[in-house]
């Protein structure tokens, strides 16, 4: 799940609507026992919860937890019914993850994949809220436009983009050969590298790759675009008026009015999209099914775990892929709470 | 940004006499076009996809093939639409099931979410207890985690107890999914409704259901509809946990599970189930266009804030 708010839970102080008097005794009607409205109110309160409590433990935190047990045992899906769900435990599938090269070639192509798909999506989403900003005739219609790859299913959005690069009959190779000249098509979704010559230099190019990255910025930039966009709004007019008068040029408004207040935002946003890219599985699997030098960790455990059905493998390397996400969980925190105290 | 924008040529009356050829007029011009450039080019890479994906399921694939630059429909062709709705049996694609199948699964996620969703954020956001910020530390990290590393296990358990296959396995994973974006929506939205007409409620004797049902709840409906929209968006878009459990029995597929499945084979033509994909989005589209500033509203809570 890749979608959502991003802006983290504001922790604020729980208002009690018994506010003035919460230490009067209240008789309580189920047991007859002298409760305070505050005890009344945390029994309440932890009664509301628990559904969505029991909800989340057992499909997130117990899995989560199981998912390490299993990393650490030799199990294969063909197995399951016969040995049942617990078996000998071991260290041989955390090894393994550490000495397939294809492991740490996934976990580069991540690492590259999320870099370049989280800067292209809110430098796109940056580019597009400053156009967006002054009102203009049709302003409504193009800003509900900008947020289609967003909302719009992804299984649809990559069969349209697989279409329209298709080596065969797609519109971009037509176009290209129609009118950009190339002599034969790309396939932009099948292809490893292309050299192509910039300057006289001879430089190798990760057709495919760049190309998934392509689709994740574009598919993203709504994202960046909606957050910076509420953040703009909020920006005080007098500051760049000030500015204004003080003679300082559209450039120099933007980069010592409007980027100190946007940087915050921009901050938070690389640090979500980040984690959203590094986990992303849906864009990569349905465009190239992780072919043609694609194939970033997720997409990898879930051909280990189908294909070859090895469980025990598939669960290390899940695991070692969110140990690395939790690093960065706890940069997130950090920051967060560092944002926290300056307000 | 601009000063003088190419859309207000009567912009300023007392037009100033020639202007010094400055690096702010520099500056004000060049961007003043650039920005119609990025407006241009945005719409066209955000729309022709879909517009793209709509001509192409009213063609047939010969004349795609003929000519593929052509960008609009030769002739409109609906067989398409039937041939991919047609169930199996009857030589079409069966997409009509997969339709059906598609909206009871994300209306069941939607109702099952917000009985769940609506008490525990409204405890969140109003009751005291203890515990309260480390429930709320750990949705935001379900909601962070990917969503790969939750798979495995699932599949495994599923597949050993033999709900995998089963609507109700996949329910109850998009539940899960789904609910801490929940609470984190609505929660914000209790926050902003007066503690004052609670307490009001509690003096005139109301219990704390009652406050819920009949103060609380109705002041949050804009938030509860909202959610409710997105949470069928994520439902109905949801491909991952489709895939590992349903793709084994077609009957059971989704919209989503059904394309994919079926876009590898060579035996369909691409513009049938382009006519598949425009079912797909047609229903999120529509949503999305007539409820735009309420998901918005919803979703940006808070980052003015930064």
């Amino acid at each position: 799940m890749t979608t959502g708010a991003g802006t983290p839970p504001r922790e604020t102080q729980p208002t009690d609507p018994s506010g003035p008097e919460p230490k009067t005794p209240v008789r309580d009607r189920s047991g007859g026992k002298q409760l305070t409205r505050a005890q009344r109110d945390a029994r309440a309160g932890r009664l509301l919860l628990s559904p969505t409590l029991l909800v989340v433990l057992v499909v997130v935190v117990v899995p989560i937890v199981w998912s390490i047990l299993l990393a650490f045992q030799d199990l294969r899906l063909i197995d399951l019914r016969r040995r049942g769900l617990f078996g000998e435990f071991s260290l041989e599938n955390i090894a393994d993850v550490f000495t397939s090269s294809g492991f740490w070639e996934g976990l580069r192509t991540t690492l590259l994949f999320s870099v370049v798909g989280t800067i292209g999506s809110i430098g796109i989403g940056l580019a597009a809220a400053l156009a967006l900003r002054k009102p203009f005739r049709g302003r409504t219609f193009v800003r509900a436009s900008m947020l289609l790859p967003y909302v719009a299913p992804v299984v649809a959005v990559a069969f349209v983009w697989q279409t329209m690069l298709s080596p065969q009959f797609g519109i971009v190779n037509h176009v290209g050969r129609e009118w950009l000249g190339w002599d034969d098509p790309i396939a932009f979704l099948s292809q490893r590298s292309a050299d192509v010559s910039l300057f006289g230099l001879q430089v190798s190019v990760p057709v495919a790759l760049l190309t998934v990255m392509a689709f994740e910025a574009w598919r993203y930039f709504p994202f960046a675009f909606l957050f910076l966009t509420a953040r703009l709004q909020a920006v005080p007019g007098e500051l760049e008026e000030a500015a204004t008068v003080d003679g300082a040029t559209p450039t120099q408004r933007f980069r010592h009015v409007l980027l100190p207040q946007l940087l915050p935002v921009i901050a938070l946003l690389s640090v979500l999209r980040f984690i959203f890219t590094f986990n992303e599985f849906d864009d990569i699997f349905l465009l190239t099914g992780g072919a043609a030098g694609t194939e970033v960790v997720s997409v990898r455990v879930y051909n280990l775990l189908t294909d070859r059905g090895d469980i025990g493998g598939a669960a290390a390397q899940a695991l070692v892929l969110a140990l690395v996400l939790v690093v960065f969980l706890i940069v997130y925190f950090k920051f967060f709470a560092k944002r926290v105290e300056e307000v | 940004m601009t000063q003088e924008t190419l859309v207000e040529p009567t912009g300023s009356s007392t037009a100033p006499a020639p202007r010094r050829w400055n690096r702010d007029l520099v500056e004000t011009r060049v961007l003043g076009v650039l920005r119609w450039v990025v407006i241009v080019v945005l719409v066209l890479a955000t729309v022709f996809p879909f517009y793209y994906m709509v001509v192409l399921s009213l063609r047939s694939l010969d004349e795609v093939l003929q000519r593929p630059g052509l960008l609009w429909p030769a002739e409109l062709d609906f067989t398409t639409y039937v041939e991919v709705l047609a169930s199996a049996a009857s030589g079409g694609q069966g997409f009509l099931v997969f339709l059906r199948n598609s909206a009871v699964i994300a209306l069941l996620t939607v109702a099952v979410t917000l009985v769940v969703a609506i008490p525990g954020s409204y405890a969140i956001s109003r009751l005291h207890f203890r515990g309260r910020r480390q429930v709320s530390a750990l949705f935001l990290a379900v909601y962070l985690f990917p969503a790969i590393l939750l798979a495995v296990p699932l599949f495994v358990f599923f597949s050993a107890i033999g709900l995998r296959g089963s609507i109700v396995g996949l329910l109850v994973v998009y539940v899960a999914q789904t609910v801490p974006i929940s609470i984190y929506m609505l929660r914000n939205y209790f926050e902003t409704v007066p503690v004052s007409l609670e307490e009001a409620a509690a003096m005139d004797g109301a219990t704390r259901r009652q406050i819920i049902l009949k103060v609380s709840l109705p002041l949050a409906m804009p938030a509860v509809v909202s959610n409710a929209l997105y949470v069928f968006m994520i439902a109905w878009n949801e491909f991952l946990f489709a895939l590992l459990f349903l793709a084994e029995d077609r009957e059971r597929w989704t919209v989503s599970l059904g394309l994919s499945q079926l876009a590898g084979s060579i035996e369909i033509p691409t513009t049938v189930l382009m006519a598949g994909s425009v079912l797909l989005t047609i229903p999120i589209v529509i949503i999305f266009f007539f409820t735009e500033r309420l998901l918005v509203e919803g979703l940006t809570a808070g980052a003015e804030k930064g």
